[in-house]
């Protein structure tokens, strides 16, 4: 496992598939852990989004631990902020804060708040009022423009999020300013906290309107490593446009009594519950070391 | 400022030329702007500095977005509409992506009140004190005239915090003696002993004239230019209220968690006295003249007069 970035970014990738594989088992078994010594917080939405978060952190990014509000670094913003179990178990794993911090998740003191806080080291935004990230994102791009830095922005949603509107008045700004340096992902993990995102509020054709709002559209499966990484790339490729990854997840992806159950949206594991989530873990990790 | 020898100049206006100078002075400063940029006085700045204006559409929830992305980047952005807008349609924004990462991110709501005359109702904004008020970290201020205007906002540049700017549409009077202006000190415009006047905005000369014909009836009024509700200048309020025993609040705004509640919550708790807070009173602005629209809703110096009378008769 890699601890130290560099000055010039040679940071020491994770190339190998299988690796970020077992990767992405590490971070499920910590957020797991974190969301049970809490009590409380929101699973579902931190398991889809691991794989997405982990291709990002472990190979896409260019940023630093030592210096974490650098300048030219590429930025992460998770816009659907209940789902920062994932992100602190990354930053804590790539040493931007002691990992013993993680257990203290939601506790009186903590800077692991339940949404996260700017502050934190590695944390880019205050989030959790949902719709605000891609905004941001659209000003950091502008902002990095003016400046002539060469970066990457990545936000994250849900697809629940793009209920609203602010969403659409983002993803008119970022095409009007040609904003090719972000990068939007979209969780579709099919359901939010009433029930499923069909039922709830049906967002119709998530392709046709990006599209129609002059982004670059790339579908990927946002479980499979392979997939994705073909997603970045071809986002990376795309110059005169932002780019929307639709990535089709699965809420709770991981944990069989878990996954895609809308009861698991804000619910965190009981002890019993966890150790059998550990179990599943252990067992996906022995079929990977083959 | 150089006005021209101009008597009568806009707050907004004030705030447009301190950008221009914010331009050359400071080259991380940006201007976004939700389709109103003459209207909030943004198009001197775009004009010269293009390339550091964002057209932002009629779009004030993304805009304030984008301004704190800014701001998180380095710039100094001051994000521009109708204070109706920038301070409630927006306001989840404002709280989230700005207070409560304590940007440098500045914003400008003109037509603030009722001068904003025949637009009605939905322009005249009388809720941004209340509103930006309440946030941590947030500081509001309400420029008397377009000197206070344009300091203002060469400061709020300078305050790595966010900062609300309350602005007018009308031109209006230019104080005579500027006592000088500090974001956050109170300005004490009148000397007095018998009760103290508190006022922000296009108030503070009404509430001076208020003073001197007072002063005809040997009532010494001290008049307080309290430009920043918050944060608010204590010190300068408990002495004023402990000095003259009464104290009467005047601003075009409700007075519902406006800059008099702001008053009455310092005085309340280290120098009770009574107190009157005129300003808009659950009610909705309406079409006219500025002018009519101040007498409708008892907002001029003749108003001002009756009201400190009586105050003074509960001492
Ligand atoms: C503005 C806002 N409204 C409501 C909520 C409460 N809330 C938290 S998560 C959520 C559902 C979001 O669904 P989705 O974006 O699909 O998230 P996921 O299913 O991936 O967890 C809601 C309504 C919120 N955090 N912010």
């Amino acid at each position: 496992m890699f601890k130290r970035f560099n000055e010039r970014w040679e940071v020491k990738k994770i190339t190998d598939i299988t690796e970020l594989k077992k990767k992405a088992i590490d971070l499920r078994r910590d957020t797991l852990k974190m969301l049970t010594k809490a009590g409380s917080g929101h699973t579902g939405g931190s398991l889809s989004v691991i794989e997405i978060m982990a291709l990002l952190y472990y190979q896409r990014m260019n940023i630093d631990n030592r210096d974490p509000r650098r300048k030219d670094r590429d930025k992460f913003i998770l816009s659907k902020g209940h789902a920062c179990p994932a992100l602190y178990a990354i930053l804590a794993d790539l040493d931007f804060f002691p990992r013993e911090e993680l257990w203290t998740l939601r506790k009186l003191g903590s800077r692991l708040q339940g949404h996260p806080q700017l502050g934190l080291p590695g944390v880019e935004i205050s989030s959790g009022s949902l719709g605000q990230g891609l905004s941001i994102s659209v000003g950091m791009a502008l902002a990095d423009r003016m400046d002539d830095l060469n970066t990457r922005i990545y936000c994250l949603m849900g697809d629940g999020e793009t209920n609203e509107g602010q969403v659409w008045e983002a993803a008119m700004t970022a095409a009007h300013y040609k904003l090719a340096s972000l990068c939007g992902i979209i969780d579709c993990n099919k359901l939010q906290i009433d029930g499923r995102c069909c039922e709830v509020m049906n967002p119709g054709a998530h392709a046709k309107k990006w599209e129609s709002f002059r982004w670059h559209v790339i579908e990927a499966d946002g479980h499979d490593f392979k997939e994705l990484q073909n997603a970045f790339d071809e986002a990376a490729a795309v110059l005169d446009r932002p780019q929307m990854i639709i990535a089709h997840t699965v809420k709770g992806k991981g944990i069989s009594f878990i996954e895609n159950q809308v009861a698991w949206h804000g619910i965190a594991p009981k002890k019993d519950e966890l150790n059998k989530a550990f179990a599943e873990l252990d067992k996906q990790r022995k079929a990977l070391d083959g | 400022m150089d006005w021209g020898g101009k008597d009568k100049v806009s707050t907004r206006d004030g705030f447009g030329k301190a950008l221009l100078e914010l331009g050359e002075t400071n080259k991380d400063v940006v201007v976004l702007s939700a389709d109103l940029t003459e209207s909030v006085r943004a198009h001197w700045f775009k004009e010269k500095f293009p390339e550091r204006f964002i057209s932002h559409g009629v779009a004030e929830q993304d805009m304030i977005g984008a301004a704190a992305g800014m701001a998180l980047s380095g710039k100094v952005p001051f994000a521009c509409t109708f204070g109706a807008f920038a301070s409630g349609r927006a306001w989840d924004q404002v709280r989230i992506s700005v207070a409560y990462m304590d940007l440098n991110v500045n914003i400008a709501g003109t037509h603030g009140g009722i001068s904003v005359g025949a637009d009605g109702a939905t322009h005249q904004s009388l809720e941004e004190v209340t509103l930006m008020r309440v946030l941590p970290n947030m500081t509001v201020v309400v420029p008397g005239d377009a000197e206070e205007a344009f300091l203002a906002t060469k400061q709020a540049a300078e305050m790595p915090h966010p900062v609300y700017l309350r602005l007018g549409r009308e031109a209006a009077p230019m104080f005579k003696n500027n006592p000088g202006f500090t974001i956050g000190k109170a300005s004490v415009m009148v000397p007095g002993d018998d009760l103290t006047i508190v006022v922000c905005g296009h108030m503070v000369l009404k509430a001076m004239a208020a003073a001197e014909e007072l002063a005809k009836k040997n009532i010494s009024a001290r008049v307080i230019n309290l430009h920043t509700p918050k944060p608010i200048d204590k010190e300068t309020l408990i002495k004023a209220a402990t000095e003259t025993g009464a104290v009467l609040t005047v601003e075009e705004h409700a007075v519902a968690g406006g800059m008099g509640s702001a008053v009455a919550e310092v005085l309340v708790e280290n120098r009770p006295v009574p107190m009157k807070l005129m300003g808009m009173k659950g009610k909705f602005g309406v079409s006219g003249e500025p002018d009519k629209l101040y007498e409708f809703f008892h907002l001029t110096e003749r108003y001002i007069v009756e009201e400190a009378e009586k105050l003074i008769a509960r001492k």
